[in-house]
């Protein structure tokens, strides 16, 4: 067999396999996504392609009483909204501060905070239930959010390892020049993370959108859920008999936070990396 | 000579602020003396009844108790509100202590610079020392206190949890108090069969799923990236962004989803398995099969990180060691087993144990996809597919062992924890953060 041959045998054979991770890869969610095109409200199909396309599950979220999807969508983008900016801002400061200065207990801090990051969450949430009992915060969308972004500090290594890797001649310059802290950090700091706080925003922000179990044991009454309980809660109760408005449900959360992963997929390398190794 | 600093340090050893005010530092010393009026208002009523409710958790039961002809129902102690608000008295009397230390110490350096001579800073200038030399420190303050209330105390508390009682269906306040019970949960867990018998079952299943999980995703993302880096390959970019879709669909979504896939009666994997003539496999509910169905849905979620990942470090391998390799003639499984793999390895070990962590701890996939089923008859509260954090998450909520599920929990965290601050000290960035500068 000559070299050339060897060849096109090599290439074909990649180009099945990619194809057969491609269609394994995008299964399941073309199957969600035609699903919830499907007349009826069985789960099981004769075929993947439905016969007839009906956009009456997307409706029917929004119009059938006992779902509340729609005030559950506004529940949701209120709080991850507001965690994303709180979180940003916490994340932001600290990390800044961890990155740039060198203080006394600063490596004690980071190591804490690296334990801490491994401490599994839930071991805590019973005590975080009382305290928000006896804050009286319980079912409230505050407490989600207070929780959600004093926990984000403890995730922003990547944020560190960032600031890192501007060189300290720039602000070393501009305290020569007489410029305090704040507005070395306001005017030089700030605008060059530009990049990095959208990250930090985006992802704060997708966390907050899609988790379910700190949501599912603060927020007590349905009008308060967020579209991860209410999703859960539609898969537990009604999967079976209405699998269809499930699939409409997953499409529509879905849909905005896998466009956002994929525009975020460049700093993607860049925190696995930096969140190994960088510390 | 040291008149003024010994004076000042021992007036502001009586009362805080009155050292600063001694001082002439008035604007300092007025609002010292209010944060001490305040932290005493607090602390003289609720100080002794936090230490009491620590030591004791409550001494009273609720119950009924007869009045003159009637019986009166009686709120007796909680136990556990009693820990927790026990428990947030004490770290803020530590805080304030804390404060009470650096007020003094404050007090005996002014006043030592007035012995040399100097006039004592104004407001002014003390703030502007503030927000100069401890701008970190003001910029950590915030963040240090959300952590320390909402991430430190409550681990704090589930610790002291794991040395108490606090589990269905003795010792559950308000009608029963708690005890301390010292390592007796520990020793339950170790030595009584039941507990026992579980806590091997899904410890070895933790480690196995761990190490399997571990690596199926990680040289499923390396055969993948390798595959579309291949030479002679078009479409790379198409290739990559296909294959990171399923880590970008949120995990909740696609883990429910797959929940319904791989349905036994209604699912599709089925039906195509039936349409090729093969019977139907019970993917969630047999055990062996749930195993099975968990590494495959994670390999699905899993592969696409680990492919970005070493795509990463592959376009960071020099090209001229390949062009060196050339030159000496050698083939492609040779240049691949002797440059590309070592400098992947090399590159990606840090972040192979941290994975390994993760996925001891990967409660999404479990509980979403299987919820830990089927059911074990012989397990304590758990199921054949369970992690310990799945575990414990049940425990927790479902069976109100909160006792226990401490205990485990604090396991898992030494063995995560050893793992990830071995790995941490180790690598580099941590010796020589400084270099980078």
């Amino acid at each position: 067999m000559g070299r050339k041959t060897a060849n096109i045998v090599r290439l074909t054979l990649s180009y099945v396999v990619l194809i057969f991770i491609a269609v394994c890869a995008i299964y399941p969610a073309l199957w969600v996504l035609l699903s919830s095109l499907r007349p009826g409200t069985a789960l099981f199909s004769d075929s993947l392609i439905p016969d007839t396309f009906t956009i009456v599950h997307y409706k029917e979220l929004f119009t059938n009483p006992s779902f509340q999807y729609g005030v559950w969508y506004v529940n949701t983008l209120k709080i991850a909204t507001l965690t994303m900016i709180f979180s940003t801002i916490l994340v932001t400061l600290s990390m800044y501060a961890l990155s740039r200065f060198r203080f006394r207990g600063r490596k004690m801090t980071l190591t804490i905070m690296l334990v801490l990051g491994m401490f599994p969450g839930f071991m805590s949430m019973i005590a975080i239930f009382i305290f928000l009992l006896q804050l009286n915060l319980l079912d409230t969308h505050a407490a989600l959010i207070i929780v959600y972004s004093a926990g984000a500090v403890l995730g922003g290594f990547v944020v560190k390892g960032f600031y890192d890797t501007i060189p300290r001649s720039l602000d070393e310059a501009a305290r020569i020049d007489g410029a305090t802290h704040l507005q070395v950090f306001v005017k030089i700091m700030l605008p060059l993370s530009r990049p990095m706080l959208t990250y930090v925003a985006l992802t704060t922000f997708a966390g907050s959108w899609v988790d379910f179990i700190f949501a599912r044991l603060v927020l007590r009454s349905k009008d308060n859920w967020t579209l991860a309980v209410g999703m859960w809660d539609l898969v537990s109760n009604y999967q079976n008999s209405n699998f269809t408005l499930f699939a409409a449900g997953a499409v529509l959360i879905a849909i905005p936070i896998t466009l956002l992963f994929i525009f975020l997929q460049r700093f993607l390398v860049q925190g696995l990396m930096s969140g190994a190794s960088k510390g | 000579m040291n008149r003024h600093r010994s004076t000042a340090a021992i007036l502001s050893l009586l009362v805080m602020g009155l050292g600063q005010l001694y001082n002439r530092q008035f604007i300092k010393g007025l609002i010292m003396l209010a944060v001490e009026a305040a932290a005493l208002m607090y602390f003289i009523p609720n100080l002794g009844r936090a230490i009491w409710g620590v030591v004791t958790l409550g001494e009273k039961t609720q119950g009924l108790e007869k009045i003159g002809k009637i019986s009166v129902r009686v709120e007796g102690d909680h136990s556990i509100f009693l820990l927790i608000s026990g428990l947030i008295t004490l770290i803020l009397f530590l805080l304030f202590v804390f404060i009470y230390v650096m007020n003094i110490r404050d007090a005996y350096l002014n006043g030592k610079q007035r012995d040399a001579g100097v006039a004592p800073a104004s407001f002014r200038k003390t703030w502007a020392y503030v927000t100069d030399r401890n701008f970190p420190h003001l910029l950590l303050t915030l963040p240090a206190l959300g952590v320390l209330f909402l991430t430190i105390m409550p681990i704090i508390f589930m610790i002291m949890l794991a040395f108490t009682n606090y589990a269905s269906p003795d010792h559950i306040p308000p009608a029963k108090l708690v005890d301390w019970v010292g390592f007796q949960t520990f020793a339950n867990l170790l030595t009584l069969k039941t507990w026992s018998h579980t806590f091997v079952g899904v410890f070895t299943w933790t480690i196995v799923w761990a190490v399997i999980a571990t690596v199926t995703t990680y040289f499923g993302g390396l055969l993948v990236a390798l595959l579309i880096e291949q030479k002679g390959i078009r479409f790379k970019k198409l290739w990559r962004t296909l294959f990171i879709i399923p880590y970008a669909i949120p995990q909740l979504i696609s883990l429910l989803v797959m929940r319904n896939l791989f349905n036994g009666q209604f699912g599709p994997i089925n039906q195509y398995l039936k349409f090729f003539g093969m019977g139907k496999l019970p993917w969630l509910t047999d055990p062996f099969w749930a195993k099975v169905t968990v590494i495959i849905v994670n390999m699905w979620i899993g592969i696409p990180v680990s492919m970005v990942l070493i795509l990463g470090v592959l376009t960071a391998i020099p090209k001229d060691l390949y062009e060196a390799a050339d030159v000496d003639g050698a083939t492609g499984i040779q240049k691949f087993r002797i440059i590309t793999m070592p400098f992947i390895l090399f590159s990606t070990a840090p972040i192979l144990i941290t994975q390994f962590a993760g996925n001891m701890n990967n409660f999404n996939v479990i509980f979403l996809l299987t919820n830990g089923d089927p059911v074990k008859g012989d397990y304590q509260y758990a199921g054949s597919t369970d992690l310990l954090v799945t575990w414990l998450y049940k425990l927790t909520l479902n069976n109100s062992q909160f006792n226990m599920a401490s205990a485990i929990g604090i396991i898992i965290f030494l063995i995560v924890a050893s793992f990830s601050i071995y790995n941490y000290r180790r690598s580099r960035s941590f010796k020589e953060e400084d270099m980078i500068q």
